[in-house]
């Protein structure tokens, strides 16, 4: 199920905007990649090219390659609805829909897929929910709105949404900075769990969240404000941590700048 | 020397607050503008209840006055004799032409009024929205016999071959068979009234599902929604109970709708089976037409109209509220 990412020259603008210029990176499947860097360097706007949420936002417009395998996202005739169906989301605040119940918050994303019976659901939104490590909070009160639970159990629940549908990729943006330590930390133990299954993508700006739960991270920087974000490195989380490659990653981690 | 040391060397006396001042810190209106405030915004509560109050008394009473003399039964009598000695009347004929209207203009207006918002907030591009939300703005502020001469004058006349084709394909229903007079029917009115609340239902959706939250949105398109599954998901479960407030704003000026419908209806005192024959009333189409050469007595029975059609709007917005109110715990107020 998991796939393997390829970025090529890709470059992100906001009406004539340039957001980031030129970013190339390799993503294993089956692995955590964590995008580390200063407000305002793109690392948001990079990873929803990922799954061409960007082009949501008006005047959004994408150059550059992405391929999922060897499959290119932004190749011709491919619809961004079914890209999204393949490329998983988990937002920075917690937004299951509050309109609906625990149970119709994870079953959303099979709804739009097509028709299941009433037994295949339940059987998913069970796994989905043991999956996201929820499963016996919520069990007894699946008919209840989803936004009566505490910030990271609906957090937790955004996540059980988002792998309900199986995605190949599941796309993380700073999806513990509205938790407290304790819902942080189920989190984390809940990504080390998933990157069994699926390849995994965080944006944080917590750098020890970085070192503990990826296998590799990518440092972003921007050299002014009004300048487009660049990739500066990626490399293993813990040569980064260590021994990173350029002094600006070193600068940035070891909290002289940023 | 300074505060600090001064402080120290002489404490101020501390004496225990007394209840009043308690009391006072309590409340939390200590301070000039906050009584004043607090004054104003009381004082506008208040003058809005005494005048409700004021409207029910005034129609209370002078409906009383009429009714005891009412030689008819006041809700079932199709006649309206209300001069005559002893007066005979009574509101069946208007009640069913009031609530029949108004049901024709709401079930026409609303899912317009809806599509025609969610094409402005969720499909139309910036520059094609700003001006047509200018142009139903515009809609609004017509004055209602300037819908009414239009009514009259172009509506009624093109109302002919609608009239036929529906008496043709759906006549065999009763209710859409027609004998061929003039389009002045309980049809023809209710169109136009949608036409006259299809702006301020509009309005207000519009700004209803202007106001869905972006981050719930974005959650349906991540899950790889398209657009329209985004609305059913995002959009309109966040709308509803906005959307159901605007059907109401729409529904009290059908229902209270004067001028247009005086000047469209063919005014008589029956019930029509079919919704295409002229014929029956509403209460302020027959308010305004005999008001003017009412006796006092004639009058008091037009009061008393009015005050069932107070009634109704009442029980039609308490209505509202308890649906509004039935699903709360999910409504997108608590996101």
């Amino acid at each position: 199920m998991a796939k393997r990412i390829d970025v090529s020259g890709l470059t992100a603008y906001y009406s004539a905007h340039k957001a980031i210029e030129d970013i190339s990176m390799t993503v294993e499947p089956r692995s955590v990649t964590a995008f580390i860097g200063p407000s305002g360097c793109g690392k948001s706007t990079f990873l929803r090219t990922l799954n061409r949420m960007h082009e949501v936002t008006p005047g959004g417009r994408v150059e550059g390659k992405v391929l999922l395998d060897d499959e290119d996202l932004y190749g011709h005739g491919i619809d961004p609805v079914s890209v999204r169906r393949e490329v998983g989301m988990v937002f920075q605040r917690p937004n299951p829909f509050p309109t609906m119940s625990i149970f119709d918050n994870v079953a959303a994303g099979l709804r739009l897929n097509g028709s299941y019976k009433k037994t295949e659901l339940q059987d998913v939104v069970e796994k989905s929910l043991k999956g996201a490590n929820l499963w016996n909070e919520v069990k007894d009160r699946l008919n209840k709105p989803g936004s009566g639970l505490s910030g990271g159990q609906q957090q937790r629940l955004c996540i059980a949404r988002a792998i309900a549908v199986e995605p190949n990729v599941l796309l993380m943006d700073e999806p513990c900075s509205a938790l407290d330590p304790i819902s942080t930390l189920a989190i984390e133990d809940l990504i080390g769990e998933l990157k069994e299954r699926f390849t995994i993508v965080i944006v944080t700006h917590n750098m020890q969240q970085a070192a503990r739960v990826s296998d590799r991270t990518a440092f972003f920087n921007l050299s002014a404000v009004g300048q487009p974000g660049k990739l500066i490195e990626i490399d293993d989380t813990e040569r980064i941590f260590s021994n990173p490659s350029v002094q600006a990653t070193e600068d940035y981690i070891s909290g002289r700048f940023g | 020397m300074d505060i600090t040391t001064k402080n120290t060397q002489a404490p101020p006396p501390t004496e225990p607050p007394t209840a009043t001042e308690q009391k006072r810190a309590a409340r939390g209106a200590t301070r000039p503008g906050d009584r004043i405030f607090l004054g104003l915004s009381r004082g506008s509560g208040i003058l809005l209840l005494a005048i409700m109050a004021a409207i029910a008394v005034f129609l209370t009473y002078r409906a009383s006055l009429a009714i005891s003399k009412d030689e008819a039964n006041f809700l079932t009598t199709f006649e309206w004799n209300a001069t005559a000695l002893p007066p005979k009347f009574g509101i069946a004929v208007l009640a069913f032409g009031t609530v029949v209207s108004s049901i024709i203009a709401m079930v026409i207006a609303v899912p317009i009024a809806v599509a025609i918002a969610l094409f402005l907030t969720h499909y139309a591009p910036r520059r094609l929205s700003g001006p047509i939300a200018y142009v139903i703005d515009l809609l609004a502020a017509v004055p209602s016999i300037v819908y009414g001469l239009w009514g009259a004058l172009i509506l009624v006349p093109n109302m002919v071959g609608l009239f036929g084709w529906l008496d043709t394909y759906l006549g065999w229903t009763g209710i859409f068979s027609w004998e061929g007079g003039a389009p002045r029917s309980m049809l023809t009115v209710g169109i136009l009234l949608a036409i006259m609340i299809l702006p301020i239902v509009t309005n207000v959706s519009r700004e209803v599902f202007r106001q869905a939250p972006q981050m719930i949105e974005e959650a349906a398109l991540a899950l790889g929604a398209t657009r329209w599954e985004v609305i059913r998901m995002a959009v309109l479960p966040f709308g509803r109970s906005g959307v159901i407030s605007a059907s109401m704003l729409g529904l009290g000026r059908a229902l209270g709708e004067t001028m247009a419908v005086a000047t469209v209806l063919s005014p008589t005192f029956d019930i029509q089976t079919s919704l295409l024959d002229p014929g029956g009333g509403t209460f302020a189409q027959n308010i305004a037409s005999k008001f003017g050469e009412a006796t006092e007595q004639g009058r008091d029975a037009l009061i008393a109209s009015g005050l069932v059609l107070f009634v109704i709007t009442l029980l039609v917005n308490g209505a509202a509220r308890a649906i509004i109110a039935r699903r709360k715990e999910y409504s997108g107020a608590n996101a």
